[in-house]
C-alpha cells in the first residue's frame, strides 16, 4: 500500500517551528530561551508592541524571586549583570494597624540553609529587558510583536494559528502563555475553576530614608496582609492587601493620603517614606485551568495558574512551569519522541499540576487563617508562629520551600 | 498526492488501529510506558557508538537501523525523527500498513515491510544498527535468530536486544501480574520457559558470533509510576548491547 496524502496541516511543516508560544511575557520569553537550549526553534507571538514592554523607567513593579527561579534565570545567561537585592531575612509578624511595637513571631534566616540568599528582588523592568535582548540573539527564536491570535487548530500532525492580519503560523506544539484570561485555554475548551477573596492588592515602590538590610518584612494585619520587599538601594516594594470597597477607596486616594494610610501600617523603622513610582492595585483571586494540557498544546504560568501573590509565588510558579516543560521536552527530543505526543505532555501535566493545586489550596489556607481578627484565630496562629519559631528543622523547611527548593526540580533549576 | 488503490474503508481501519497502538492509555500501554526508557538506552549506545551528539537535529543522520517485530512503529518514529533512515519489519502483515498510516500522519518517511528477519539476509540487507526488543523470546530457535541479526549487521555494527529473565519474579511480574492482574496483555503473550536469562543470552549472542559489550535492567518502580535503567536489576526486563566483530 501506498502512504495515504498528507494531511493539510503538514504541508507547511518543513518551515514550521516547534513552538508557537502565544504570549510575549516573561514566562512565554523565558520558554523560547529555555527550548532553545536543546535545539528547540520557537515562535513568540505577543499582542503587545515592543516598545511597552521595554519602556525604560521604573513602573514601581517587581517581582521576589526564589532561589530556584534564581539558578533559571543564571542557566539561561539572564541573571549575569541583572540589578537584584538579596532577600537574607524574612521576619512574619502578626500584627493591628496603629500598634506602635510590631511583634516579631516568626524570623526565617538564609544563613541557616547552605544554598544562599532564599530570593532576591528584581524589577519588572530590568528583567524584561533582558529577556527581550537574549531572545533577539537568539537564532532559533523569532519573536513577532503586535501579533493577536484569532483562530487557532490542533490535530494529530500539528498545530496553527492564525493571526489578526490573516498570516498563519504553524509548529508542533501550541503553548498558552497568555495570562489568567488566556484565550489559548478558552479556544481549546480548557475551563477554570476560581474563586475570589473580596479583597484587592494595592502595589507600589517606595524610596526610605534608613536602609532595609535585605530584609523582608511580612505582616500579617486583619485587613490583609502587607508585605515589605527590599528593592536596591534605599527603595522597597509594597503588597497590600485591603477589603475590595476599602482598596478601591484607597486607590482613589491621592499620593499624599495614599501615603497617610500607608505609614501607620508598618511603624517607623524605614524613616520617612515617599513613592517611588506609580501605583497598582489588582484583584486578589485564584484561577487554576481544569487541563494544563490538551491535543497539541500545554499552558504556562498565570494561563495553567493564578495564585493569590501573597508570597511572591505568581512568578516563580511559572518559571517552574517553563523550566520543567523545557525538561520535558528536551528528554523526549532526545530520545526522538514527538514532542507534542499525548505521552510526553502528560508528563509535565502530572509533574505540575500537583505542585500548583497544593501551592494554590495552602496559599489559600494561609490567607483565611491570617485576614482576620477572630480572638481565637489570632490565638491559634500566634501558638503556631511560636512553634515553628522554636522548631530549627520545621523552620528551616518553610525556608527551603520558600526558596523553590523542595520537590522534583527540573534541570535548569538544580544547583 | 500519491495516488491509491486502496479501498477508502481499509485505510479508515487502518487509522483506528493505528490510534489504538499509539494511545498511551489503551492496549499497548505497557509498551508506551517502558518507552521512554528503552529509547534513553537506544539512543545513548547508538549515539555512544557512532560518536553523535543528540543535542543537535538529526543526530542518526546516515545511520541505516532495522526494527526486527516493529508493531504500530513506537520505535521506528523516533528513530526516523533523529534523522535515520529505518527499515521496520514485522511478521504480522496487519501492522504494516498501520505503521505506514501513522508515520504518514507524522510526517516521517519509513520503509515498513512485511517479512523476516532471515528473509532479509536472504535479500543481502545491512545495517548500521540493528534493534531487536522484545522479540527473542517469542522465536522458535533464538541461536538461529540471533544469527540472522548478526548477518544484518555490517562489520563493527550494534545490536540491541531486550527481553525477560526467567526466575520466579518474572513470572510473577510478567505472566501473573501483567498478563492475567493488570490485564496489560493479552494472556498467553508469553511463554515462561522460553524466558532467557542474561548470562544465557550472552552466551546465545557469542555463539552467533556477536560481542555482547553491556546490559541493563529495566525496573518498574510502582510509586512514580515509571521505568527507570538499572545497572545491578535484571531480575525481570533486560536489555544488552552487542557488537558484531569489525
Amino acid at each position: 500500500m501506498d502512504n495515504p496524502g498528507r494531511p493539510p496541516i503538514l504541508r507547511d511543516m518543513e518551515n514550521a517551528t516547534d513552538l508557537i508560544i502565544v504570549g510575549g511575557g516573561l514566562n512565554g520569553c523565558a520558554l523560547a530561551l529555555a527550548a532553545a537550549r536543546s535545539g528547540l526553534r520557537s515562535t513568540v507571538l505577543d499582542a503587545l508592541p515592543t516598545d511597552t514592554r521595554a519602556a525604560p523607567g521604573f513602573d514601581g513593579r517587581s517581582y521576589a524571586l526564589a532561589l530556584a527561579s534564581v539558578r533559571m534565570l543564571q542557566a539561561l545567561d539572564l541573571w549575569e549583570g541583572l540589578p537584584a537585592q538579596p532577600m537574607n531575612e524574612i521576619k512574619v509578624s502578626d500584627g493591628r494597624v496603629g500598634d506602635a511595637e510590631v511583634f516579631l513571631g516568626l524570623h526565617f534566616d538564609s544563613d541557616e540553609i547552605e544554598e544562599g540568599p532564599m530570593g532576591h528582588m528584581v524589577e519588572d523592568r530590568h528583567l524584561r529587558q533582558r529577556l527581550l535582548q537574549t531572545m533577539e540573539a537568539e537564532p532559533l527564536i523569532t519573536h513577532m510583536p503586535e501579533s493577536r491570535v484569532v483562530a487557532q487548530q490542533t490535530g494529530p500532525s500539528g498545530a496553527s494559528v492564525t493571526l489578526e492580519d490573516g498570516q498563519e503560523i504553524t509548529g508542533k506544539l501550541l503553548i498558552g502563555a497568555d495570562g489568567r484570561q488566556s484565550g489559548t485555554a478558552q479556544r481549546a475548551g480548557i475551563q477554570r475553576t476560581g474563586w475570589g477573596y473580596g479583597q484587592r492588592a494595592l502595589v507600589c515602590a517606595i524610596a526610605h530614608e534608613k536602609p532595609h538590610n535585605g530584609v523582608a518584612h511580612q505582616l500579617f494585619l486583619p485587613p490583609g496582609p502587607l508585605a515589605i520587599l527590599p528593592l536596591t538601594e534605599n527603595r522597597s516594594s509594597i503588597v497590600w492587601s485591603e477589603a475590595e470597597g476599602r482598596a478601591q477607596e484607597i486607590n482613589a486616594l491621592s499620593d499624599e493620603d495614599y501615603l497617610t494610610v500607608l505609614r501607620p501600617r508598618f511603624g517607623d523603622f524605614l524613616g520617612e517614606i515617599s513613592l517611588a513610582g506609580a501605583r497598582y492595585i489588582y484583584p486578589l483571586n485564584l484561577t487554576l485551568a481544569n487541563a494544563f494540557v490538551a491535543e497539541r498544546l500545554a499552558l504556562v504560568g498565570d494561563a495553567a495558574h493564578g495564585v493569590h501573590p501573597i508570597a511572591g509565588q505568581g512568578l516563580n510558579a511559572g518559571l517552574r512551569d517553563v523550566a520543567a516543560l523545557a525538561h520535558v521536552l528536551a528528554h523526549a527530543r532526545r530520545r526522538g519522541e514527538d514532542i507534542a505526543s499525548p505521552q510526553v505532555l502528560e508528563r509535565y501535566q502530572r509533574w505540575r499540576r500537583f505542585d500548583t493545586a497544593t501551592l494554590a489550596a495552602a496559599t489559600d489556607l494561609f490567607n483565611r487563617l491570617f485576614s482576620n481578627d477572630s480572638g481565637l484565630l489570632r490565638l491559634g496562629r500566634d501558638i503556631g508562629m511560636a512553634l515553628v519559631n522554636a522548631a530549627p528543622g520545621l523552620r528551616r523547611r518553610f525556608i527551603r520551600e520558600a526558596a523553590g527548593l523542595t520537590g522534583d526540580l527540573p534541570d535548569l533549576m538544580r544547583a | 498526492m500519491t495516488t491509491t488503490t486502496v479501498d477508502p474503508g481499509e485505510i479508515a481501519k487502518f487509522e483506528a488501529m493505528a490510534a489504538e497502538w499509539w494511545d498511551p492509555e489503551g492496549k499497548f500501554k505497557p509498551l508506551h510506558m517502558l518507552n521512554p526508557c528503552r529509547l534513553d538506552y537506544i539512543t545513548t549506545q547508538i549515539a555512544g557508538e557512532y560518536d553523535r551528539d543528540l543535542n543537535v537535529d538529526a543526530p542518526f543522520e546516515g545511520l541505516r537501523i532495522l526494527d526486527i517485530g516493529c508493531g504500530g512503529g513506537l520505535l521506528c518514529e523516533p528513530m526516523a525523527r533523529l534523522g535515520a533512515t529505518v527499515v521496520g519489519v514485522d511478521a504480522a502483515e496487519r501492522n504494516i500498513p498501520v505503521a505506514r498510516t501513522h508515520a504518514a500522519q507524522s510526517g516521517l518517511e519509513i520503509d515498513y515491510r512485511h517479512t523476516t528477519a532471515e528473509a532479509m539476509v536472504q535479500a543481502g540487507e545491512a545495517f548500521d544498527v540493528v534493534l531487536n526488543m522484545e522479540v527473542v523470546e517469542h522465536v522458535a530457535d533464538p541461536l538461529a535468530y540471533l544469527t540472522a541479526c548478526r548477518q544484518l549487521l555490517k562489520p563493527g555494527g550494534l545490536h540491541i536486544c531486550s527481553t525477560i529473565n526467567r526466575n520466579a519474579k518474572s513470572f510473577a511480574m510478567a505472566i501473573v501480574g501483567a498478563e492475567y492482574v493488570m490485564r496489560w496483555l493479552p494472556k498467553g503473550t508469553h511463554e515462561w520457559s522460553k524466558f532467557i536469562t542474561p548470562d544465557e543470552l550472552y552466551e546465545l549472542m557469542r555463539n552467533a558470533g556477536l560481542d555482547p559489550v553491556d546490559r541493563k535492567g529495566f525496573v518498574f518502580n510502582p510509586v512514580s509510576w515509571q521505568w527507570r535503567l538499572s545497572n545491578r536489576d535484571l531480575s525481570v526486563n533486560y536489555v544488552t548491547a552487542a557488537l558484531k566483530p569489525a
